[in-house]
């Protein structure tokens, strides 16, 4: 069976992901960012199955696309779109955001050019059949490696999120 | 090219498996054109039985006994002007109804139809079927908004909400079946390999375990009718409330895409739960009507059908009044019929038999849950909101979540008797 993953459908989903992600941050109506959002995630599921990580790109769309975006849109869609097109859409800060960016790139290019000696040479190949059987053993099996405890743990940060929106929410009654 | 095509023949696997470029455009193509003349099919269906659950004789004019019905409407569909609001938002109002097709016939990819007969079988199918299913509440939610109008807006919130609500419920009663597979070797989430799955350990289950299993699917089935907007949770569309709900300003052929995405929603849901808890393709009573001698019995009966619904033209046909003006549906009618006996000739050859008898037992559990969702729309009135959202928290919920634990219990229960024995 010939592979999928072949540097055209790499830069055709990374192309459309990047341009999404740019539509999203310049639109003015949220509505309109919320859906170049919700395409910049399904690109990046289409990026997770190229790796051959499946299960990945399921729960991407079922949580990300399918989940969180709906209730974005659906608190959205009673926001008052009249006065966001006065408002504001660029700050000022632009010399903190230069700042921000170059570091960012000066450690992006060090990881390419260091990295080579540090970092594997290639990706463990896993197979694509048995990833989401994988993920369950790596979760649960006590032998090869046991971090649903982690797993929880992250899952506590969410959780929080929660109530501090419900405490948020309480505080104008 | 043609060694390539024939190579296939000899598979016994999915042409997604196989890799295959030229029979995965070929199952493409027949997928989605089955599916499309099952939505119009279901749109005759759903007029005759109602109308005959209320007394009524339904549509009669167009075709013998309505059966070109359908054809005449999606002509006027097509005909009809396609207009889009003033103050809409012209690229979201186009969008949306596209949005909403693609997702409902994108879940077709993973169905299992039979053994070779899915288009691909997927590491993640059911995921991948809850997850593409559950965006097309993003096509709704888009119509309801561009529409820039009252009535699709609130429609849209309705539906937002109900299906986000009954989403989760729906997921949990698919983590239990999917726990069920990992009683045989190792779990799976792939479509194919559930049906597999239920073969192994010779139980659909739904008779799993036995009171947990049913209590999956009814938590699934209630589920799956909110999940696609349909009585008695068709709160998006409430006529009295709402005029049409969310696509209350979509007219002509746009509108007609709502349908056919409201339809082909419902069957992909319905083929989960035949997957998942009916024994997809398997054929009913393995266990007690079993051995090759009734393998080659229950292998006719695709054949039979067809041979009975011939023979039911040809009854009407006689029984049509002889008018003049009747002539030419009851030369229709026959025509069918004869029609319908040859396909059913055909069906009956063994070569053939052995290939479509997964097809048949498969469509025929699924229509059965299409005509589930007919009776429930004559049968119940709709929900008030707040019931919906009662139901759907306070009751199914509940219900799921005792159903996955009762099952992993159930599961383990050699391993935890061991230890409470030791």
């Amino acid at each position: 069976m010939t592979p999928v993953a072949t540097p055209f459908f790499f830069y055709l989903i990374s192309g459309i992901a990047i341009v999404s992600a740019l539509v999203m941050i310049t639109k003015v109506n949220p509505v309109h960012s919320a859906l170049a959002l919700i395409v910049t995630l399904l690109a990046s599921a289409g990026l997770y199955l190229m790796l051959y990580a499946p299960f990945m790109a399921g729960v991407q769309i079922v949580l990300y696309a399918g989940g969180i975006l709906v209730m974005f849109l659906f608190v959205m869609m009673l926001v008052n779109i009249e006065h966001l097109y006065v408002e504001k859409k660029w700050n000022r800060q632009s010399l903190l955001a230069l700042l921000g960016a170059l570091s960012l790139s000066g450690l992006v290019i060090t990881a390419l050019v260091r990295g080579a000696h540090t970092l594997p040479q290639h990706t463990i190949a896993l197979e694509e059949s048995t990833n989401t059987q994988g993920i369950g053993r790596l979760l649960y099996s006590a032998t090869e490696g046991y971090y649903v405890f982690a797993f929880e743990v992250a899952s506590v940060l969410l959780l929080v999120a929660v109530v501090g929106a419900v405490v948020m929410a309480k505080r104008r009654v | 090219m043609i060694p390539y095509i024939l190579q296939y023949l000899h598979s016994d696997v999915t042409p997604g498996e196989a890799g295959n470029v030229f029979w995965m455009v070929v199952y493409v193509l027949l997928t989605f054109a089955g599916v499309s003349i099952g939505v119009i099919f279901m749109n005759w269906f759903e007029r005759k039985v109602m109308a005959h659950m209320q007394v009524r004789l339904g549509p009669m004019r167009v075709g013998p006994h309505g059966l070109l019905q359908p054809i005449a409407d999606a002509l006027k569909l097509i005909i009809k002007e396609d207009l889009t609001p003033a103050s809409a938002d012209k690229l979201v109002f186009w969008f949306a109804p596209v949005c909403v097709v693609m997702t409902a016939f994108c879940t077709f990819i993973v169905v299992p139809f039979g053994r070779t007969h899915a288009i691909t079988d997927m590491n993640i199918g059911v995921v991948f079927m809850v997850g593409v299913s559950s965006l097309g509440v993003l096509g709704v939610i888009m119509a309801g908004w561009a529409s820039n109008s009252q009535y699709p807006l609130l429609g849209s919130l309705r539906s937002g909400a109900q299906m986000v609500s009954y989403e989760i419920a729906m997921c949990m009663a698919v983590v239990s079946a999917v726990m069920m597979t990992s009683m045989s070797g190792e779990g799976t989430l792939s479509m194919i390999r559930i049906v597999e799955a239920q073969l192994h350990q010779h139980v659909w289950y739904a008779f799993e375990f036995f009171p947990v299993g049913l209590t999956a699917l009814g938590v699934f089935s209630i589920a799956m009718i909110a999940e696609t907007n349909r009585a008695p949770f068709d709160l998006p569309e409430a006529e009295s409330e709402l005029v049409a709900g969310f696509h209350t300003e979509y007219s002509g052929f746009r509108w007609s895409l709502f349908f056919l995405a409201e339809y082909a929603g419902m069957m992909a849901v319905s083929a989960v739960a035949v997957t998942l808890w009916l024994g997809g393709w398997l054929r009913p009573f393995p266990n007690w009507l079993g051995g090759a001698r009734w393998d080659t019995v229950f292998s006719l009966a695709p054949g039979l059908t067809f041979l009975l619904l011939a023979a039911l033209c040809v009854i009407y046909t006689v029984r049509m009044a002889a008018l003049r003006v009747m002539r030419a549906n009851a030369i229709g009618l026959a025509a069918f019929g004869a029609v319908l006996g040859l396909v059913g000739l055909v069906c009956l050859l063994p070569a053939v038999r052995v290939r479509v008898q997964d097809i048949y037992w498969f469509v025929v559990k699924v229509g059965f849950f299409m005509y589930l969702y007919v009776w429930y729309r004559s049968t119940f009135p709709r929900y008030r909101f707040d019931q919906l959202m009662k139901v759907g928290w306070k009751v199914l919920l509940p219900i799921s979540i005792a159903v996955v634990v009762l099952t992993a219990l159930v599961g383990v229960r050699d391993e935890l008797f061991a230890m409470v024995w030791r």
